[in-house]
Protein backbone atom coordinates (compact mmCIF):
# COMPACT_ATOMS: atom_id res chain seq x y z
CA UNK A 1 0.00 0.00 0.00
CA UNK A 2 1.30 3.48 -0.84
CA UNK A 3 1.48 5.87 2.11
CA UNK A 4 -0.70 8.98 1.97
CA UNK A 5 1.49 11.83 0.68
CA UNK A 6 -1.09 14.61 0.97
CA UNK A 7 -3.24 16.11 3.71
CA UNK A 8 -6.50 18.02 3.61
CA UNK A 9 -5.79 21.53 2.28
CA UNK A 10 -2.66 20.58 0.29
CA UNK A 11 -2.34 21.94 -3.24
CA UNK A 12 -2.04 19.17 -5.82
CA UNK A 13 -1.67 19.01 -9.59
CA UNK A 14 -3.41 16.28 -11.61
CA UNK A 15 -0.83 14.45 -13.69
CA UNK A 16 -1.41 13.09 -17.19
CA UNK A 17 0.02 9.58 -16.96
CA UNK A 18 -1.10 8.87 -20.53
CA UNK A 19 1.20 11.64 -21.78
CA UNK A 20 3.94 11.29 -19.12
CA UNK A 21 4.30 7.53 -18.96
CA UNK A 22 2.37 6.23 -21.95
CA UNK A 23 -0.29 4.61 -19.74
CA UNK A 24 -2.93 3.14 -22.03
CA UNK A 25 -6.37 1.66 -21.60
CA UNK A 26 -8.66 2.18 -18.63
CA UNK A 27 -7.91 5.19 -16.41
CA UNK A 28 -10.14 7.16 -14.05
CA UNK A 29 -8.86 10.76 -14.15
CA UNK A 30 -10.98 12.56 -16.75
CA UNK A 31 -9.12 14.54 -19.40
CA UNK A 32 -10.68 17.86 -18.41
CA UNK A 33 -9.01 17.96 -14.98
CA UNK A 34 -5.48 16.97 -16.04
CA UNK A 35 -2.85 19.65 -15.53
CA UNK A 36 -5.11 21.58 -13.14
CA UNK A 37 -4.24 22.52 -9.56
CA UNK A 38 -6.76 21.96 -6.80
CA UNK A 39 -6.87 21.48 -3.03
CA UNK A 40 -7.38 18.22 -1.17
CA UNK A 41 -10.87 18.38 0.36
CA UNK A 42 -10.75 14.93 2.03
CA UNK A 43 -9.12 11.53 1.89
CA UNK A 44 -11.76 9.02 0.74
CA UNK A 45 -9.91 5.83 1.63
CA UNK A 46 -7.41 3.46 0.07
CA UNK A 47 -8.27 1.42 -3.03
CA UNK A 48 -6.67 -0.83 -5.64
CA UNK A 49 -5.36 0.85 -8.78
CA UNK A 50 -8.04 0.87 -11.48
CA UNK A 51 -5.45 0.54 -14.28
CA UNK A 52 -4.63 -2.92 -12.88
CA UNK A 53 -8.04 -4.04 -11.59
CA UNK A 54 -9.62 -3.32 -14.99
CA UNK A 55 -7.49 -6.07 -16.55
CA UNK A 56 -7.86 -8.72 -13.86
CA UNK A 57 -4.82 -7.54 -11.85
CA UNK A 58 -4.70 -7.27 -8.06
CA UNK A 59 -4.56 -3.45 -8.02
CA UNK A 60 -1.36 -3.36 -5.93
CA UNK A 61 0.04 -1.18 -4.56
CA UNK A 62 -3.23 0.25 -3.27
CA UNK A 63 -3.49 4.02 -3.54
CA UNK A 64 -5.10 6.66 -1.35
CA UNK A 65 -8.02 8.30 -3.14
CA UNK A 66 -8.46 12.05 -2.62
CA UNK A 67 -11.43 14.29 -3.22
CA UNK A 68 -9.82 17.32 -4.86
CA UNK A 69 -11.61 20.67 -5.07
CA UNK A 70 -11.08 22.82 -8.16
CA UNK A 71 -12.31 26.33 -8.84
CA UNK A 72 -14.80 26.24 -11.72
CA UNK A 73 -13.05 29.21 -13.35
CA UNK A 74 -9.80 27.17 -13.38
CA UNK A 75 -11.59 24.23 -15.01
CA UNK A 76 -13.57 26.21 -17.62
CA UNK A 77 -11.80 29.27 -19.02
CA UNK A 78 -15.11 30.87 -20.06
CA UNK A 79 -16.92 30.11 -16.78
CA UNK A 80 -19.48 32.84 -16.09
CA UNK A 81 -20.87 31.71 -12.71
CA UNK A 82 -20.01 32.75 -9.16
CA UNK A 83 -16.30 33.09 -8.36
CA UNK A 84 -16.69 30.73 -5.37
CA UNK A 85 -18.17 27.90 -7.47
CA UNK A 86 -16.13 24.72 -7.43
CA UNK A 87 -16.17 21.10 -8.54
CA UNK A 88 -14.88 18.11 -6.54
CA UNK A 89 -13.23 15.25 -8.44
CA UNK A 90 -11.92 12.05 -6.87
CA UNK A 91 -8.36 11.31 -8.01
CA UNK A 92 -5.97 8.52 -7.01
CA UNK A 93 -2.63 9.49 -5.45
CA UNK A 94 -0.51 8.16 -8.33
CA UNK A 95 -2.25 10.70 -10.59
CA UNK A 96 -1.28 13.63 -8.31
CA UNK A 97 1.85 15.59 -7.46
CA UNK A 98 2.42 18.39 -4.95
CA UNK A 99 1.83 21.87 -6.37
CA UNK B 1 -3.74 17.56 -22.23
CA UNK B 2 -3.55 14.07 -23.66
CA UNK B 3 -4.85 13.36 -27.14
CA UNK B 4 -5.94 9.90 -26.05
CA UNK B 5 -9.38 10.97 -24.91
CA UNK B 6 -11.71 7.97 -25.00
CA UNK B 7 -15.21 8.33 -26.44
CA UNK B 8 -16.59 7.90 -22.92
CA UNK B 9 -14.54 10.78 -21.50
CA UNK B 10 -16.81 13.62 -22.56
CA UNK B 11 -16.51 16.12 -19.68
CA UNK B 12 -16.50 19.67 -21.00
CA UNK B 13 -17.93 18.92 -24.43
CA UNK B 14 -21.12 20.68 -25.39
CA UNK B 15 -24.09 18.32 -25.38
CA UNK B 16 -26.64 20.91 -24.28
CA UNK B 17 -28.90 20.45 -21.25
CA UNK B 18 -29.07 17.06 -19.54
CA UNK B 19 -32.42 15.38 -20.30
CA UNK B 20 -34.12 14.38 -17.04
CA UNK B 21 -36.20 11.23 -17.57
CA UNK B 22 -38.65 10.26 -14.82
CA UNK B 23 -39.71 6.67 -14.39
CA UNK B 24 -39.06 3.29 -12.82
CA UNK B 25 -36.21 1.05 -13.82
CA UNK B 26 -37.42 -1.77 -16.03
CA UNK B 27 -37.12 -5.41 -14.95
CA UNK B 28 -34.24 -6.13 -17.35
CA UNK B 29 -32.32 -3.14 -15.97
CA UNK B 30 -32.79 -4.36 -12.39
CA UNK B 31 -31.63 -7.80 -13.48
CA UNK B 32 -28.47 -6.48 -15.13
CA UNK B 33 -27.71 -4.48 -11.98
CA UNK B 34 -28.32 -7.54 -9.81
CA UNK B 35 -26.08 -9.72 -12.01
CA UNK B 36 -23.19 -7.28 -11.74
CA UNK B 37 -23.58 -6.98 -7.97
CA UNK B 38 -23.71 -10.77 -7.63
CA UNK B 39 -20.68 -11.31 -9.90
CA UNK B 40 -18.65 -8.69 -8.01
CA UNK B 41 -19.69 -9.81 -4.51
CA UNK B 42 -16.86 -11.11 -2.27
CA UNK B 43 -18.27 -14.64 -2.30
CA UNK B 44 -18.31 -14.81 -6.12
CA UNK B 45 -15.55 -12.42 -7.16
CA UNK B 46 -15.85 -13.05 -10.90
CA UNK B 47 -15.89 -9.40 -11.94
CA UNK B 48 -14.71 -6.01 -10.73
CA UNK B 49 -16.40 -2.70 -11.46
CA UNK B 50 -13.12 -1.57 -13.02
CA UNK B 51 -13.47 -4.44 -15.52
CA UNK B 52 -17.09 -3.45 -16.19
CA UNK B 53 -15.93 0.10 -16.95
CA UNK B 54 -13.07 -1.09 -19.16
CA UNK B 55 -15.53 -3.30 -21.07
CA UNK B 56 -17.86 -0.33 -21.62
CA UNK B 57 -14.96 1.80 -22.82
CA UNK B 58 -14.06 -0.82 -25.45
CA UNK B 59 -17.54 -1.61 -26.84
CA UNK B 60 -16.84 0.77 -29.71
CA UNK B 61 -18.13 4.29 -30.16
CA UNK B 62 -21.30 3.29 -32.06
CA UNK B 63 -22.47 0.76 -29.45
CA UNK B 64 -21.59 3.20 -26.68
CA UNK B 65 -23.73 5.90 -28.30
CA UNK B 66 -26.61 3.55 -29.14
CA UNK B 67 -26.99 1.66 -25.85
CA UNK B 68 -28.82 2.96 -22.80
CA UNK B 69 -27.05 2.90 -19.44
CA UNK B 70 -27.78 -0.74 -18.53
CA UNK B 71 -27.43 -1.82 -22.16
CA UNK B 72 -23.78 -0.80 -21.86
CA UNK B 73 -23.53 -2.82 -18.64
CA UNK B 74 -25.12 -5.90 -20.24
CA UNK B 75 -22.80 -5.78 -23.25
CA UNK B 76 -19.75 -5.28 -21.05
CA UNK B 77 -20.80 -8.14 -18.73
CA UNK B 78 -21.01 -10.50 -21.72
CA UNK B 79 -17.71 -9.29 -23.13
CA UNK B 80 -15.77 -9.68 -19.87
CA UNK B 81 -17.35 -13.06 -18.96
CA UNK B 82 -16.48 -14.42 -22.41
CA UNK B 83 -12.96 -13.02 -22.07
CA UNK B 84 -12.60 -14.86 -18.74
CA UNK B 85 -13.99 -18.10 -20.10
CA UNK B 86 -17.03 -18.06 -17.77
CA UNK B 87 -19.28 -18.03 -20.87
CA UNK B 88 -18.55 -18.76 -24.49
CA UNK B 89 -19.84 -16.72 -27.40
CA UNK B 90 -21.56 -19.90 -28.69
CA UNK B 91 -23.43 -20.41 -25.40
CA UNK B 92 -24.56 -16.81 -25.43
CA UNK B 93 -25.66 -16.92 -29.08
CA UNK B 94 -27.52 -20.20 -28.47
CA UNK B 95 -29.34 -18.80 -25.43
CA UNK B 96 -30.35 -15.65 -27.29
CA UNK B 97 -31.54 -17.73 -30.23
CA UNK B 98 -33.60 -20.02 -27.94
CA UNK B 99 -35.23 -17.08 -26.18
CA UNK B 100 -36.08 -15.48 -29.51
CA UNK B 101 -37.82 -18.65 -30.76
CA UNK B 102 -39.68 -19.10 -27.44
CA UNK B 103 -41.00 -15.59 -27.69
CA UNK B 104 -41.72 -15.69 -31.42
CA UNK B 105 -39.16 -13.01 -32.28
CA UNK B 106 -37.24 -12.84 -35.55
CA UNK B 107 -33.68 -14.17 -35.56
Amino acid sequence: MSEALFNVGDRVLVRDLQAEEGVQGHVRAPVYCRGLIGKVERICGVFGQPESLAYGGDGAPKQPLYRVRFSMSDVWSDYAGEAADHIDIEVYQHWLRAA
Amino acid sequence: MSNERGYHDVGGQDFGPVPIVEGEYQLWERRVDAMMRMLSSPGVGLMKFDELRRGIETLGEDAYAAEPYYGKWARSLCKILIEKGVLTQDELDQKISNLRSERGLAE
